[in-house]
């Protein structure tokens, strides 16, 4: 019984690689084809949520023009984004944040120095829902709103209702950006959003729930603003005038929530990822504002 | 007669070395299923061990949940998820158990015939897709109705895993009673009872240990429940205080690892607490299907029902 049995596992296991063999053997005959017709090589392009739409624009253009150039995109957050081009898997990588320095430290000890480009400006809208009367808030109260110190509207001019506060989940390079600039106000503190911050898995969920509940805060790129929802203006201080985000107030920097973009190439680009990089920084910027960002040429004085 | 016999002689002939492959094929398969579990198990363990050891006790088992500020606290993560799983069978156990008696004891043929499919139908909707209907249909209702500050609370999860988990429940429970003999209805209703005793103080208690494998089965199914719970609870990790947490947003460990583990850097503390957090998740559910097969032998032993 025992040796048939072996047998029978062996006889399975050659079938089985079998298959296995059959299914690899595929693959190389089309890649070698293309391989044969044109040198086209693909640009890895990978990383935040944030700037995702607007570098598949990008490609959509930027490949209309060069069809000789294959880019693809994809998206996943900035962590991954910086995590493959750490690991050398990607070409360039997207981010909504500035690279951490362990994350550089990572990099260096895989012998790669990665440079960083600013791509756009992006604003980060506080939205409300269109019926909720208040109108404008300074960073202090936002803050207080969101380390859970001010817990009703009544107590910044609204209505006698409680603040329900979103956010986006901690993956996030706006949360870390809003957590620092925000809630910590740019100093040096240990304040964190308050445990009753409902994180929400993406920009629709904060969209969702701002458009059908009075009591809700939220945050996000001003390029993923609608029309149902209300913006809130925003003041540095009590005695600083109260600004909407648009593209003019971050140009010209009165408006205080406003945030770079950031591509980071493993080591100094060079043939079409340099081409590609130029390009974006240059005309690809027209398809910046297109996408409810900032183009960059304006923001120069920042 | 003659043709069938030389069918079988024709088919058998070649048929010997390719059956012995086929056999064998299927063997290795069955065996390789219990592989991939020992190795789902050993990679759990060998990815999840470590949060045990990197991150001090008091920090993991406290009650903030920052992870990007090395805050490790999965207590509100473990009692947020028990808070919607035993609320969501607060719910649908009830239901279950009086859809299973109706559909089993109450119901004429046809009505049983039309039920079950559409029963069976309920476990095939896409999780995601009850997600959505909880956030854009329910939540407003939970918010308006019960005066919640939002609708994306552990109650509006608890409702939404309650309707995942009632197909399990119901036709398990169904199951159950189905197993009752008939003699036990015939004698009850002969010693004078009438309908409603013989279904509540006969046969009910007499499916007793199938009907808590029901409730064990659906527990598993609520408390692994990943997609619908991060769209509808809100995920805020706070402790549940009182009776009123169940009108608050919660965040359960599902939702967590699905929500986290998509942007943490591999190998980091935070990544191996997400997997920690898988184990912890593992060691419950074993524990409840270890309760149920150990109610399976129970009934054997006893000699009941199947």
């Amino acid at each position: 019984m025992k040796p048939r049995q072996i047998a029978a596992l062996g006889v399975a296991l050659i079938f089985l690689s079998a298959l296995f063999l059959a299914g690899c053997g595929r693959h190389p005959s089309p890649s070698s084809e293309v391989a044969a017709q044109a040198p086209v090589r693909t640009i890895e392009n990978k990383g935040s949520d944030t700037l995702v739409n607007l570098a598949l624009a990008w490609v959509e253009a930027y490949t209309a023009l060069h069809p000789e150039v294959r880019i693809s995109v994809t998206g996943g957050g900035t962590g991954t984004g910086i995590a493959a081009m750490i690991n050398g898997t990607v070409d360039i990588a997207n981010a909504s944040r500035e690279m951490k320095p362990e994350e550089i430290a990572a990099a260096k000890a895989n012998g790669i120095t990665p440079v960083e480009f600013v791509v756009a400006w992006d604003a980060i809208a506080i939205v409300v829902h269109p019926a909720n009367p208040v109108n404008g808030l300074t960073l202090q109260q936002l803050s207080d709103i969101y380390t859970g110190k001010i817990t009703n509207w009544r107590e910044v001019g609204g209505e006698d209702r409680p603040i329900v506060l979103l956010s986006r989940e901690s993956n996030s390079g706006t949360y870390m950006y809003f957590l620092e600039h925000v809630v910590r106000l740019g100093q040096k503190n240990d304040l964190l959003f308050s445990p009753d911050t409902l994180l929400m898995p993406s920009s629709e969920g904060i969209s969702a729930e701002v458009r059908q509940n009075r009591n809700a805060i939220g945050y996000d790129g001003l390029g993923y603003v609608t029309p149902d929802m209300k913006v809130l203006a925003i003041a540095r201080d009590e005695n600083s005038p109260y600004v909407l985000p648009s593209i003019e107030t971050v140009n010209d920097g009165s408006y205080p929530i406003s945030r770079p973009l950031y591509m980071y190439t493993p080591g100094e680009p060079t043939g079409q990822v340099k081409e590609y990089i130029e390009w974006v920084l240059t005309d690809g910027q027209a398809l910046v504002a297109e996408l409810g960002f900032v183009p960059l040429k304006n923001a120069g004085g920042r | 007669m003659k043709k069938p016999s030389s069918q079988t002689r024709v088919a058998r002939l070649p048929s010997r070395p390719l059956e012995f492959a086929i056999e064998s094929l299927i063997r290795v398969l069955g065996f390789s299923a219990i592989g991939f579990v020992t190795l789902i198990f050993i990679f759990l363990l060998t990815e999840g061990l470590p949060a045990f050891l990197q991150v001090r006790p008091g920090n993991l088992f406290s009650t903030r949940w920052y992870p990007t500020f090395d805050l490790y606290g999965v207590l509100p993560l473990i009692s947020g998820s028990a808070l919607v799983t035993i609320t969501a069978m607060l719910i649908a156990f009830p239901m279950g158990l009086f859809t299973a008696v109706f559909v089993r004891e109450v119901a004429p043929n046809w009505a049983r015939e039309v039920l079950k499919p559409l029963i069976e139908v309920l476990a095939g909707i896409p999780s995601v897709v009850l997600g959505f209907f909880g956030m854009t249909m329910l939540a407003p209702i939970v918010r308006e109705v019960l005066g919640a500050p939002t609708g994306l609370t552990a109650l509006t999860g608890a409702i939404i895993l309650a309707y995942m988990s009632l197909p399990t429940i119901i036709s398990v429970a169904e199951d159950a009673l189905d197993a009752v003999p008939k003699s036990y209805r015939d004698a009850s209703l002969a010693m004078g009872a009438t309908r409603w005793q013989t279904i509540w103080r006969v046969v009910v208690p007499s499916a007793r240990s199938g009907i808590l494998m029901a409730l064990m089965l659906g527990m598993g199914r609520a408390i692994g429940e990943t997609m619908a719970v991060m769209m509808v609870t809100g995920n805020a990790a706070r402790m549940p205080e009182g009776l009123q947490a169940i009108l608050k947003p919660v965040r359960t460990m599902t939702a967590t690892i699905a929500a986290e583990m998509g942007e943490v850097a591999h190998g980091s503390t935070h990544y191996h607490v997400l997997f920690g957090i898988g184990l912890i998740l593992f060691a419950i559910t074993f524990l409840i299907n270890l309760a149920v097969a150990s109610m399976m032998f129970q009934k054997r032993s006893r000699g009941g029902l199947r």
